[in-house]
């Protein structure tokens, strides 16, 4: 337990309101216009829903403490008041008129389509993200980063504990960014709270949202739309850089992605493919085939001593390459870079027991992807 | 069958008791025996439906997994909300309405009393049907109650057929039970009972009667899309066959928006009773009630995509549905004026209705606000799936529906078994609740504010504190039901005998019977004046 | 007794449900002549017949993206990331599709636009959308969509995007193939 004193801490909150750092009992102001917009009706409506209860329970409990019949109370006898009942008709109704103006402004900057300066594609993926900078040629896939350990109580739980990423989503300050949000499977939400950004991803359409951040730093969110099993373990991760380390960024990415070219042309050695696809599988494939290889039948088949994990090495790597129509399994070809397919198929083969001691290169993948486009 | 009424009027003039052995509930046609099997029905589902949530909430009790698996979670979250829906609540206004309508407007019967008991008979089957998927191959339905396309087509597990199966026999089940009070309360009025003299929960079950009606077919409609998507190659909810999976949520919801006050109103309508009855006043504004609850039934039904703010909706309909939505709080707000002003002055005693009446009200208004916060679409942006929504909804449904049936049983009761409850283990059974219900529900405004997803098996750290005190509130109240049991069995087996009326300041006609009602009542039409 | 006579009242009772539960269809037709007339979700409308004059003093910015369904394994990709049009004139992009797989499949693409108000002022002359596409092992076509955005869109619409995603369907043809168990199980 994360907690020990957990019982005086409870103590303490109830007899002091003290709010500790964990207690927190509100929305942040965000780091954008819009999320201090939004903040800002947030504590509007607050304040007047707490002005409006406190007027209501305090006549409520007025008549609770004076007119109880312990206290000899003769009831009264009146059962309407027609100008009464008009008055808190027509009250409530301009109250809300005057909640209504703001929402409504706001809204309205909410929906602003005018030019952006960044177009990110946000693809919900049961379970993680893809970005992909449009015009840019920079794309990846962000996945949970907590190790399953710390999931399963065996590590204790670090501070950002569920809310960490291998790739983060990296974006500068003060520019304009659109978000165009959609699905490849079921329905995401794509949130990040200091933007006060959450738009659904929807399979076969796309929806759009747009923020401008202005302070640098990190921010966390998460996936808001059930979308299956490990729902709760899809993250979102945004590093907001200046804009000048945006742009190194932006140059690295894109020399990785020649780098990687040349990982694919090296000799690798069965150890060293082992050791890269054991990674490789603790990212991608742990959450349905699961940490021991062992699956979760029947919706996740295991792995262990399996049939393809232990069959013909060109069936086995076709089914990651393509994955399997109509399941969860999906076609990892597009997903990872040649290397990692090489590396994962690579140690199933060679895990838990499955000692096949054969191998998939890099280059053997290359010439699937090549063989298959020509 | 109007000749079963005949049947009742005319063919047995001397009085006769209730059938011997187990065919006496099997085959029953009378109302009360329909009521009660529906209230026990109730309530099993109602300690099934809690027993799940008592497993999201020991898995929730702190961060990391420890109890179940994800996939399982989802299905405790989805089962609970489905069996607290459909199982718990609205059969128990179900069987309120049986045992208490013929006995308010002093009718002999339900106006349809065979399609009554089949009506009945139809629930049990669903259920089964429905918990036994959890036992399938690939589980049960785990894609939350509001089982959302194509989670719950393309990707849903083996079992969705049972599922929705299972959801059109509880459609069929409400459908005929609506008939049933509207047929009754329209044409089994005594003499002289006209609508404007109905007692309110008359009143509000006859226009939940009719939200039923109109909202139920479109559910089986929905749930029958769904079947043809996943079994005949229709594509209503798939991108892929040109269908569109946020259709799935606008037909839904047009169900779903009424469904939460078919759930709400009745209870509106038995407060109505209690408050008046332990102020010893009348009910103030009677007739703005009864404008406020079809004012309510009406406007349900152009709100529904406020529950779909961050989908896409263009911004013209984000404001029609948000200003629409804000417009409930007015009828709303009367309810809660008319309450409070039915109070004011009178001469108040708090025996356990009262006090779960009163708590409702105080309850059910903070449900309200955070409503009317949800209400507001750019706020929505941050409050949307979160588990501030989850407060809200349970600030509104369990203070609301739930403690409103809990005040109607104990209002009642003495009318049923012939003894009154226990005071004192009412009030106990009240305040364990109460603050049990508190504790569990109200920290989750915190979390959901800070940014906790709703249906999620595991959080941050930030949220660990909080959580643990909501799940120690839910073991609080889902143990505290129990004791209901335990309060409901002993005044069923004695205690001090009733009078016919056992509040001095209760009204209506139920009161004129003795206690415990007879089998047969109002064999002749009383006069009302 | 009042009013209506029981079998009537119950009559007209359960013919309301009936009514209610062929409203719960209609709402699909409904559903989608409210969304191409107000663009609801970025859907656009079939084939367009009319045609307009080009507006040479308004530019706006088409940006196209593709998606791939997450088991859909073929190249998918605009030859451009966007163009400049001039609303009221006739434009082309030109879409790849390749099959990298060693099987025949069947592919339908399904296009929406974003920002959604836009949806209504988006015109497709003629798009690979309104039919399946099926490619032999191997094959690579490219696919034109013509299009052109209406000379009424909102001035404060500066930018478009045209987004398609691909879904394999193979295995939905023929349709009534689902129905055999195997297809079941496989769908799960």
């Amino acid at each position: 337990m994360r907690h020990p004193y957990v019982w005086m801490g409870l103590l303490s909150w109830m007899a002091f309101g003290q709010a500790q750092g964990a207690w927190t009992v509100n929305m942040a102001p965000g780091v954008t216009e819009v999320s201090n917009a939004v903040f800002e009706l947030h504590m509007i409506i607050f304040w007047i829903c707490v002005v409006i209860g406190i007027l209501v329970f305090g006549v409520m409990f007025w008549s609770m403490v004076l007119h109880r019949r312990s206290t000899g109370q003769q009831p009264a006898s009146f059962h309407e008041h027609t100008r009464v009942e008009i008055l808190w008709t027509v009250i409530p109704f301009l109250i809300l008129v005057a909640m209504a103006i703001p929402a409504t402004k706001t809204l309205i900057d909410i929906y602003d389509a005018s030019e952006s300066d960044i177009d990110i594609q946000v693809t919900g993926y049961q379970w993680k993200w893809h970005y992909k900078y449009l015009g840019q040629d920079v794309e990846f896939f962000s996945n949970l980063a907590t190790p399953a350990g710390q999931i399963s109580n065996q590590a204790p739980k670090g501070e950002h504990y569920l809310l960490e990423v291998d790739q983060p989503l990296v974006l500068p300050v003060g520019a304009k960014v659109r978000f165009l949000v959609t699905a490849a499977d079921v329905i995401h939400s794509w949130w990040v709270p200091a933007f006060a950004v959450k738009r659904d991803a929807i399979p076969g359409f796309v929806n759009e949202a747009w923020t401008r951040i202005e302070k640098p730093g990190i921010y966390r969110g998460q996936c808001t739309e059930l979308c299956g099993k490990d729902h709760g373990f899809m993250p979102v991760v945004v590093e907001v850089k200046s804009r000048s380390d945006y742009d190194s960024w932006l140059g690295e990415r894109k020399a990785e992605a020649a780098k990687l070219k040349e990982l694919t042309s090296k000799e690798w050695t069965l150890e060293e493919l082992v050791e890269r696809g054991d990674k490789v599988y603790h990212t991608t494939c742990v959450a349905c085939h699961q940490a021991e290889g062992q699956g979760l039948p029947p919706m996740f088949p295991a792995l262990k001593g399996s049939k393809i994990a232990t069959g013909p090495l060109e069936d086995h790597l076709g089914i990651v390459f393509h994955g399997k129509p109509g399941t969860a399994m999906a076609a990892f070809g597009k997903q990872l870079s040649e290397v990692d397919i090489a590396a994962v198929v690579t140690y199933e083969r060679n895990a838990w027991g499955n000692a096949k001691g054969d191998m998939v290169t890099p280059k053997d993948v290359l010439a699937l992807k090549q063989a298959q486009s020509q | 069958m109007s000749a079963v009424i005949d049947e009742h009027g005319h063919g047995h003039e001397h009085v006769h008791g209730p059938a011997k052995g187990l065919m006496r509930w099997v085959l029953t046609t009378n109302h009360k025996d329909i009521g009660t099997m529906y209230l026990w029905f109730s309530f099993t589902m109602f300690l099934l439906g809690g027993s799940f949530a008592m497993v999201i909430r020991a898995e929730l009790f702190q961060p990391g997994l420890q109890i179940v698996e994800p996939a399982f979670f989802n299905q405790m979250t989805t089962m609970h909300g489905l069996i607290m829906v459909f199982g718990a609540v609205m059969p128990a206004f179900v069987g309120l309405a049986n045992w208490m309508i013929p006995l308010m407007i002093g009718a002999p019967d339900m106006a349809l009393p065979r399609m009554n008991n089949f009506s009945f008979w139809l629930l049990p089957a669903a259920f089964l049907l429905l918990v036994s998927t959890l036992f399938s191959p690939g589980g049960g339905p785990n894609f939350g109650w509001t089982f959302y396309a194509p989670l719950s087509t393309t990707y849903a597990p083996e079992s969705v057929t049972f599922f929705i199966f299972a959801i059109h026999l509880m459609g069929i089940s409400s459908i005929m039970g609506a008939i049933n009070v509207i047929a009754t309360i329209l044409n089994l009025r005594a003499p002289g009972m006209t609508l404007m003299k109905m007692p309110l929960f008359v009143w509000t079950w006859l226009i939940t009667a009719f939200l039923l009606i109109a909202v139920m077919p479109v559910l089986a409609g929905v749930v029958t899309m769904m079947l043809m998507d996943i079994h005949f190659g229709t594509s209503f909810f798939s991108a892929a066959g040109g269908g569109d999976p946020v259709l799935f949520q606008h037909v839904f919801w047009f169900f779903g928006h009424p469904e939460v006050y078919i759930m709400i109103l009745p209870a509106f309508g038995a407060v109505s009773s209690i408050i008046p009855a332990f102020s010893r006043k009348p009910l103030f504004g009677y007739t703005s009630m009864v404008y406020a609850t079809g004012a309510i039934a009406f406007l349900s039904f152009i709100v529904w995509a406020h529950h779909m703010f961050v989908v896409g909706v263009p911004v013209v309909g984000e404001l029609f549905f948000m200003y629409a939505t804000m417009l409930i709080a007015v009828p709303t707000g009367v309810k809660v004026f008319n309450w409070v002003s039915t109070m004011w002055q009178g001469a108040l005693t708090f025996e356990t209705p009262m006090l779960f009446a009163v708590a409702f009200v105080i309850l059910f208004t903070i449900g309200g606000f955070s409503g009317l916060m949800l209400a507001i679409a750019p706020a929505d942006f941050q409050y949307h799936d979160t588990y501030f929504v989850v407060a809200h909804f349970h600030y509104v449904l369990v203070p609301g529906a739930i403690f409103g049936i809990f005040a109607s049983a104990y209002y009642w009761l003495p009318k049923w078994t012939g003894h009154m409850y226990d005071e004192t283990l009412g009030k106990l059974h009240f305040w364990l609740s109460f603050i049990g219900m508190n504790m569990a529900f109200f920290p989750m405004h915190f979390v959901g504010l800070a940014g906790m997803p709703r249906r999620v098996p595991d959080y941050n750290l930030q949220f660990a504190d909080f959580n643990m005190v909501s799940s120690i509130g839910a073991f609080t109240f889902g143990a505290t039901q129990i004791f209901f049991l335990f309060i409901v069995i002993k005044c069923i087996r004695g205690g001090e005998p009733a009078p016919a009326k056992p509040w001095d300041g209760a009204e209506g006609l139920e009161w004129s019977v003795p206690s415990p009602a007879p089998y047969h009542t109002f064999q002749t039409p009383p006069e009302v004046k | 007794m009042h009013g209506l006579s029981q079998r009537r009242l119950v009559l007209r009772l359960s013919l309301m449900t009936v009514v209610m539960f062929a409203f719960g269809f209609a709402l699909v037709p409904l559903y989608d002549v409210m969304c191409q007339a107000f663009g609801i979700n970025g859907k656009t409308a079939g084939q367009y017949q009319g045609s307009q004059v080009s507006d040479p003093s308004r530019s706006i910015r088409v940006q196209f993206m593709s998606t791939n369904a997450s088991d859909m394994v073929w190249e998918f990709h605009a030859k451009a990331d966007q163009i400049e049009v001039n609303p009221g004139a006739v434009n082309q992009m030109v879409f790849i599709a390749r099959n990298p797989t060693g099987r025949s499949m069947t592919a339908q693409a399904v296009p929406s636009i974003t920002p959604a108000e836009a949806a209504a002022y988006f015109h497709k002359t003629e798009c690979f959308c309104f039919s399946q596409q099926v490619l032999q092992p191997g094959e690579r076509i490219e696919m034109p969509v013509r299009f052109i955005v209406d000379r009424d869109l909102p001035a404060h619409v500066k930018h478009l995007t045209l987004a398609y995603t691909l879904f394999d369907i193979t295995a939905r043809q023929p349709p009534v193939a689902r129905l055999t168990a195997e297809d079941v199980q496989g769908a799960r």
